[in-house]
C-alpha cells in the first residue's frame, strides 16, 4: 500500500481540526441569569409527557419554556424538583396544589404522534386562583422542530398572561471576531432568540458589521470590508445569494430597511460628509435625505416608515435627531446625556433605546415618550462599553453588545432593566447584536 | 620546381598576411568606450527618491495621532505632513492612502464616520502643505482594525490615528 504523501496527511489532519471545531462550535451561546427576578409572575410549567407509541422528541418541550419565560424578566417558573404532581391536562390539574406553591398561573401540555409525521404539541394555560383557561392549542411539528414549537408556546402563554405578544420565536443576528491581529477572521451568524442553533450567514476575514434584518426576516443586509473600503451587502439567508448594493467612494455604513422591505436608509459620505441617504432596492435609485458637514449615521426608521431617527454630532457631540423620510426639517430628540447614539425605536415608537456616554462609560438607556413630554429616562445596563442596543419586536427587551474580560460578549435586559441576563459565546468576541422580526409560521 | 612553387606559395601568404596586416593597421582604431555618466547625485536636486522612504527619518513617520473625539491634526505632527507633502511634489507617481481610524468607546458606525473625518484633516493638511489632491485617498476602518485591544487610554490612544499608506512609490 502506497504510503500517504505529506499533503494527505495534512489534509486529513485539517479536516480532523474543523470537524472538532464545529462540535464546539455547536454549542453555540452560553445564556447565564446574572440579575434575580424580583417582582415577576410566579408561574409553573409541568413537564410534557410524550404518550405517542415511537420515540419521544429530543427536546424537553417544557424547559425550553421555562427557560424563555425566565429570561423575559417578567416570569418566575417554579423548578422543576418542585414540581410535585404532573398533570399534562385541565381535568387532572389540583388547582390547591398551585395555590399553595404560590403559583399565579399553570401550563399543562402532553405530546402525541402527529398522523402526517412528527408530533403534536397539546398545551393548555390555567389562570390557578380563578381555576379559568386562559389558552389551549396544539402546535405539529417535525421532530428536529421541537424547540421551534416550544418557543411557540411560549410565545403563546406570555401573550396570554401579559396580552403582549410574544417574542420567544425570533432569531438574532451578530457578529463574531476570533483570533488576533491578522489572523482575525469574522463571521455574520444567525441563532434562536435564546442563543441555540448558532449558524454562519458569512465569513470573512475583513471586518463585518451593522446586520440589519428586512421586515420578512428573510435577509440581511450588513456591511462587509472585504472590497477594501466599506460596503453595503444584502444577503439571502435561506439562499446565501449577496450582493453589495452600494459601494460607493467614502463610507457605506449602517443599512436600515423601511418597514415595507422595499427601501435601505444607509450611510454614504460620497458627497463629502457621511449622511442619510434611502435607496430605492427595485430601482437602486438614491435620495439623499440629510445634508450637513456633520456626521450622519445610524438611521432607524419609524414604525410607519415616515421618519428617521439618527446620530449627527451637528451640535458638537452625538446625540439623536428625526427627520422625515422626504427630507426637510432635522430636530434633536435626545436632550440628557452627552452622547447618544445608535438609536433602536420600539414597535409602537413608544421608546427609543440609545447607547449613552458620559465621560469614559457607555450605557444603554432608554427614553419614554408615553407619557408625553421630552420623554422619561431610564438606564439599563451597568457600562462601561454598553453599545449597539436592539429592541425584542415586542420591545419587551433589549439585546446589546458589551465587553467583559477583555471580550465582546452580549446581554439581554427586560425593558424595565429588572433582569439582564449574558450570552457569551465559547470562544472569540460577540458584538454587532440584532434582533429579528417576528417569525412567519 | 617544387621549391618554387613552395616559395611562390609561401610569397603569396606572406604578401596575403602583410595586405591583411596592412589592412588591419590601416582601420582607425576603435574609439575609447565613453567615460561612464555620472550617477545623478542624492541630494543635490533637493527631491526626494523611493529610497528616502526607508531611510528619512521625517518620512519613515507614517502614523497621526489624535485626541479623544477630535480630529484636528496636531501641531507636532506638522513636520510630517511637510516631509510627506514634499515626497508627493517630487514624485507626481506617488500615491497615499490614508486610512482613519477611532478607538473602541462610541457606536461604530460612529466611529466609521470619525476616522474619515480625520483622514480628512490629514489629507487637507498634506494638501495644504504643497501635495496633490489626485495622489491621496482616504479610506475609514472606524474602530475595526484596531492595534490593541486593551480597554484603557494607553491602547486607546494607539488606535485614535492616521495611518499614512503609500500604495504607489
Amino acid at each position: 500500500m502506497p504510503m500517504k504523501s505529506v499533503p494527505q496527511l495534512l489534509a486529513i489532519l485539517l479536516a480532523l481540526c474543523f470537524a472538532l471545531a464545529r462540535t464546539a462550535g455547536a454549542q453555540g451561546l452560553e445564556i447565564e441569569i446574572t440579575d434575580g427576578q424580583a417582582a415577576a409572575t410566579p408561574i409553573v410549567v409541568v413537564p410534557f409527557e410524550y404518550v405517542g407509541t415511537s420515540a419521544a422528541p429530543d427536546t424537553d418541550i417544557a424547559a425550553v419554556i421555562r427557560a424563555n419565560l425566565n429570561r423575559s424578566g417578567q416570569f418566575r417558573t417554579l423548578a422543576e424538583n418542585d414540581i410535585v404532581e404532573r398533570p399534562q391536562r385541565g381535568p387532572e390539574i389540583n388547582f390547591a396544589t398551585w395555590r399553595l406553591l404560590g403559583q399565579e398561573y399553570i401550563t399543562v401540555g402532553r405530546i402525541v404522534d402527529n398522523p402526517d409525521g412528527g408530533y403534536r404539541v397539546e398545551f393548555e394555560v390555567f389562570d390557578v386562583s380563578r381555576q379559568e383557561r386562559l389558552v389551549g392549542l396544539a402546535l405539529a411539528g417535525r421532530p428536529q422542530a421541537m424547540r421551534d414549537v416550544a418557543h411557540q408556546i411560549s410565545d403563546h402563554i406570555y401573550e396570554a398572561v401579559t396580552g403582549v405578544r410574544g417574542a420567544f420565536w425570533t432569531r438574532i443576528a451578530y457578529v463574531t471576531a476570533t483570533g488576533t491581529g491578522d489572523g482575525i477572521r469574522y463571521a455574520l451568524m444567525v441563532a434562536d432568540a435564546d442563543g441555540h442553533n448558532p449558524q454562519p450567514v458569512v465569513r470573512s476575514s475583513q471586518p463585518l458589521l451593522s446586520p440589519a434584518w428586512s421586515p420578512d426576516g428573510r435577509r440581511l443586509a450588513y456591511v462587509s470590508f472585504e472590497r477594501g473600503n466599506s460596503s453595503i451587502y444584502v444577503h439571502e439567508i435561506a439562499t446565501g445569494a449577496r450582493e453589495a448594493v452600494a459601494a460607493f467612494r467614502g463610507i457605506n455604513g449602517a443599512p436600515a430597511w423601511s418597514p415595507d422591505g422595499s427601501r435601505l436608509a444607509m450611510t454614504l459620505s460620497r458627497t463629502g460628509s457621511p449622511q442619510i441617504h434611502i435607496m430605492d432596492l427595485a430601482s437602486r435609485e438614491l435620495t439623499q435625505v440629510t445634508n450637513h458637514w456633520a456626521i450622519d449615521t445610524e438611521a432607524a426608521w419609524s414604525a410607519d416608515g415616515q421618519h428617521l431617527y439618527f446620530t449627527s454630532d451637528r451640535g458638537g457631540k452625538p446625540q439623536i435627531y428625526r427627520v422625515a423620510a422626504t427630507g426637510g426639517e432635522v430636530s434633536r430628540v435626545t436632550f440628557q446625556g452627552e452622547y447618544n447614539a445608535r438609536a433602536s425605536v420600539s414597535f409602537d415608537g413608544n421608546k427609543i433605546a440609545v447607547a449613552q456616554g458620559a465621560g469614559n462609560v457607555y450605557r444603554i438607556a432608554v427614553m419614554d415618550r408615553s407619557l408625553g413630554g421630552s420623554g422619561r429616562w431610564q438606564t439599563l445596563s451597568p457600562g462601561n462599553l454598553d453599545e449597539s442596543p436592539s429592541f425584542a419586536p415586542n420591545a419587551s427587551m433589549i439585546i446589546y453588545a458589551t465587553r467583559e474580560a477583555g471580550r465582546g460578549v452580549l446581554y439581554a435586559v427586560s425593558a424595565d432593566g429588572r433582569v439582564r441576563q449574558r450570552l457569551v459565546l465559547a470562544d472569540g468576541d460577540v458584538r454587532e447584536p440584532a434582533w429579528s422580526p417576528y417569525r412567519q409560521r | 620546381m617544387k621549391t618554387n612553387y613552395r616559395l611562390l606559395t609561401a610569397a603569396a601568404v606572406c604578401v596575403l598576411l602583410a595586405a591583411c596586416a596592412r589592412q588591419v593597421q590601416e582601420e582607425a582604431p576603435p574609439p575609447p568606450p565613453p567615460p561612464p555618466a555620472p550617477t545623478p547625485a542624492p541630494v543635490d536636486d533637493g527631491r526626494y527618491q523611493p529610497s528616502d522612504l526607508d531611510s528619512d527619518s521625517c518620512l519613515r513617520q507614517r502614523v497621526v495621532y489624535f485626541d479623544f473625539d477630535r480630529d484636528n491634526v496636531r501641531s507636532e505632527f506638522q513636520q510630517i505632513m511637510n516631509c510627506h507633502a514634499k515626497y508627493l511634489r517630487d514624485r507626481p507617481s506617488a500615491r497615499i492612502t490614508l486610512e482613519g481610524h477611532a478607538d473602541e468607546r462610541g457606536s461604530r458606525e460612529y466611529n466609521l464616520g470619525l476616522g474619515e473625518r480625520r483622514g480628512n484633516n490629514v489629507r487637507n493638511a498634506l494638501q495644504a502643505a504643497g501635495g496633490s489632491a489626485g495622489q491621496l485617498t482616504v479610506v475609514s476602518y472606524g474602530e475595526e482594525r484596531p492595534t490593541c485591544t486593551v480597554s484603557a487610554e494607553s491602547c486607546w490612544s494607539q488606535n485614535r490615528r492616521v495611518e499614512i499608506i503609500y500604495t504607489a512609490r
